[in-house]
């Protein structure tokens, strides 16, 4: 509360300080802002951020890490009668005495003797402490905001070259926002790379990438009978790779046509239609074709191959009419097909482009030539967008290996080698979601398998983009 | 009207051809990109085996009118040419060609080299593998070399055919274009410009190359360059604001235009 206070106070008193130096700035040159180096608003500027910037930032440190820092200022003198309690019984203790501090309720042990006065102690200590942190913080923060003024007012003279300092001042902005991004990403790699490194101390990574059994079911107590669990993940990438192949046997030629047909013989008007139409087939989540798949792909595919076997039986391929009429509804051929549709728009689009990006030059050549249309898109325009569609087709594969909610509703739970399209699979998006959802251990070895499982799938991605984007980067510069 | 001007042209737009040396015969062109109107009433006579220089400032319609003689004008959405224009005596608008096999017969060499992305050899070997001209490979292994030494390619690139075109330097690349126009043995080639981005040693290469070709083809090149209309052509027809105003031999336009915008236009007074 008080911290807000302060920070309203801080932008007010800010605010006057931006009047009060671009009024300066102006009355030094007789309010004719032609006379200044820099726009008026610029002094302004460069005064509020020197006042209002570290005061700020002290304030928010206070009310982020205050807590903490409290916490280990209690504890750096410890009562001798502590001396009898463990780890996690003083643990408790201080956190009794911090929230007794702030008026809370205790946890409900009792202590006697001379716990209960030295928990009298850590009480006041810690209401002492808060005191001392909040007040130093705020007196830190109004010095900070003084000194600001008493630093940055003077300067203000009109050769001041006060647009510099501002824009580096926002420089330091974008550069902290740019940092944020990429501490981020090494934040998630980092964890990733070391919740694997401790699954990879149970499990043996040679088994983990070339076992071919996943069942990652082990016993929750010590004394509970169960095998230790199987962490072989072939079926899991086999049955990824299955579905990214069907996947893409329909995303890349309908995908890939449908960009040929956009942008080298659709009308203006169709193309205006046409366009906008894929691009909301774009903007569809994911999970609405899950339950596509689910729900109406499924069942329909499954009357389609069960009405195939019916007939089959009794023929003289019985025994392919026997298992054909007992397709289940959960097959990787559904999930590949729906996923194939929802990467169309991604592959048709970025394809698009990339034809687009075929200098009117070659065509015009090839025409002039003598060329038909066709043999022009076969023979010229295609020929030179090839490194481009392939990109783009790799940016597709790597969003199928990505996927996960349609393999979650369409494709089944069952971990099986197996490349039969109609039988049910697994993919390693889907085993991470089944090994992560629930209550679950965070360090037992199914828990850390996910993240195993998601380094893998991060490396296969991140490679699949950069080989990508390292094409689509030659691409460029062959025309530019 | 028209009949009239079969028989002999307007006074003003200069010297007819003589009737057996027409190669194409222009009457009446009128072209319209959407509601604007890029040339008006064109009539010119280009004579076969000679060069003809089209000149104007920008704008004036001199690619247009080119653009017509192979009909990449159909290429344009929202153009449309109304007239005659006669190859040999055969109208190429009419419904019976087929841009396809007019285009073999009438090449075109464009302002910026444009060479596909394939090998030099895929380049040259394009026109003939489309049109069927080869039936072996040593038929189309022998017809590259022709070609590329017709236009004063062969010694530069003999020993890398299977490099890419777009690797060679601009000037190059625009000779490796004109091989790949005069492969398929067209009986015309336009060209759009073709010196516009090279650099001055480049340019007189290719103008020299121009001059060569002048014995079997019929050749008509646009140019913003005076000079080099003088340097290449036999006859000059100069453009202004989609008309054509005044078309003769080369040296009567450089040195006795009939008309003012003409005399204007060469000494440099506008475009």
């Amino acid at each position: 509360m008080l911290t807000w206070v302060a920070l309203l106070a801080l932008a007010l008193f800010s605010g006057a300080t931006f009047f009060a130096a671009r009024g300066k700035a102006l009355a030094a040159v007789g309010g004719r802002p032609i006379g200044l180096h820099s726009l008026p608003g610029y002094y302004g500027g460069y005064v509020a951020l020197w006042v209002a910037v570290p005061a700020a930032l002290i304030l928010l440190l206070a009310a982020g890490f205050g807590g903490s820092l409290e916490a280990g200022l209690l504890r750096s003198s410890e009562s001798s009668a502590l001396q009898a309690l463990d780890a996690q019984q003083r643990d408790v203790f201080y956190n009794d005495a911090v929230t007794l501090s702030q008026g809370g309720q205790p946890s409900e042990t009792v202590y006697e003797g001379p716990q209960k006065q030295a928990l009298a102690d850590a009480v006041s200590k810690a209401k002492h402490l808060r005191s001392q942190i909040t007040y130093g913080a705020l007196a830190a923060a109004i010095a900070l905001a003084l000194a600001g003024v008493a630093f940055a007012y003077p300067k203000i003279r009109p050769d001041f070259r006060a647009r510099n300092q501002v824009e580096t001042w926002i420089a330091g902005l974008f550069i902290l926002c740019s940092v944020t991004a990429v501490l981020t990403t090494i934040g998630i790699v980092g964890s990733l790379v070391w919740e694997s490194w401790r699954f990879f101390q149970s499990v043996s990574p040679v088994d983990f990438l070339f076992g071919m059994e996943w069942n990652p079911q082990i016993a929750m107590r010590s004394d509970q009978y169960a095998s230790s669990g199987a962490f072989g993940a072939v079926p899991l990438f086999i049955g990824t790779f299955l579905i990214m192949i069907i996947a893409m046997m329909v995303a890349a030629p309908v995908g890939l046509f449908s960009a040929i047909y956009l942008s080298e013989y659709a009308s203006p008007l169709a193309r205006s239609v046409v366009k906008p139409l894929l691009e909301i087939l774009a903007g569809v989540p994911t999970v609405v074709y899950g339950f596509f798949a689910a729900l109406t792909v499924g069942p329909l595919f499954r009357e389609f191959f069960n009405g195939i076997g019916g007939l089959l039986i009794g023929s003289g391929l019985d025994g392919l009419g026997q298992y054909l009429s007992q397709v289940q509804n959960q097959m990787a051929l559904v999930a590949g097909a729906v996923m194939g549709v929802m990467l169309i728009p991604f592959v048709s689009s970025l394809s698009d482009d990339i034809i687009n990006a075929v200098p009117q030059s070659l065509r015009d050549g090839s025409l002039a030539m003598g060329a038909t249309r066709s043999e022009t898109v076969k023979k010229v325009v295609l020929p030179a967008a090839l490194p481009g569609i392939m990109a783009a087709l790799l940016l597709a594969v790597s969003r199928a290996v990505g996927e996960t909610m349609i393999v979650t509703m369409a494709a089944g739970l069952q971990a099986k080698a197996t490349i039969n399209p109609l039988d049910t699979v697994t993919t390693v998006t889907v085993q991470i979601v089944t090994l992560l959802t629930g209550d679950q251990e965070f360090d037992s070895p199914k828990t850390l398998a996910a993240f195993g499982l998601g380094l893998t799938l991060f490396l296969v991605t991140l490679i699949l983009n950069i080989i990508a984007l390292r094409i689509v980067q030659k691409y460029r510069e062959q025309y530019d | 009207m028209t009949q009239n001007r079969d028989e002999a042209l307007d006074p003003v737009v200069g010297t007819a051809v003589p009737g057996d040396q027409i190669k194409i015969r222009a009457r009446d062109i009128n072209v319209f990109y959407g509601a604007k109107q890029a040339l008006f009433d064109v009539s010119l006579d280009v004579a076969e085996k000679s060069v003809t220089a089209l000149i104007g400032p920008s704008g004036c319609g001199k690619s247009t009118f080119l653009r017509c003689i192979n009909r990449m004008n159909d290429t344009i959405a929202g153009a449309r040419v109304q007239g005659r224009i006669e190859l040999d005596g055969e109208d190429v608008n009419d419904r019976g060609i087929d841009p396809v096999v007019l285009r073999a017969r009438v090449g075109m060499v464009f302002q910026k080299p444009n060479p596909f992305p394939k090998t030099i050899y895929e380049n040259v070997a394009y026109g003939p593998r489309i049109h069927g001209i080869a039936t072996t490979k040593a038929e189309l292994d022998a017809i590259v070399e022709k070609s590329l030494k017709r236009a004063g390619l062969w010694a530069e690139v003999s020993d890398r055919l299977q490099q890419p075109g777009t690797g060679l330097s601009g000037g190059q690349q625009q000779r490796l274009v004109i091989a790949r126009a005069i492969a398929v043995s067209p009986e015309v080639i336009l060209m759009d410009e073709p010196c516009s981005a090279l650099d001055p040693i480049a340019t007189a290469r290719i103008e020299e190359l121009i001059d060569e070709l002048r014995n079997q083809y019929c050749i008509v090149i646009v140019t913003h360059s005076m000079a080099q209309a003088a340097r290449v052509s036999q006859r000059t027809a100069f453009f202004h604001m989609g008309k054509l105003v005044e078309a003769g031999d080369t040296g009567d336009i450089f040195t006795n235009p009939r008309d003012s915008r003409t005399q204007d236009y060469i000494t440099g007074r506008f475009g």
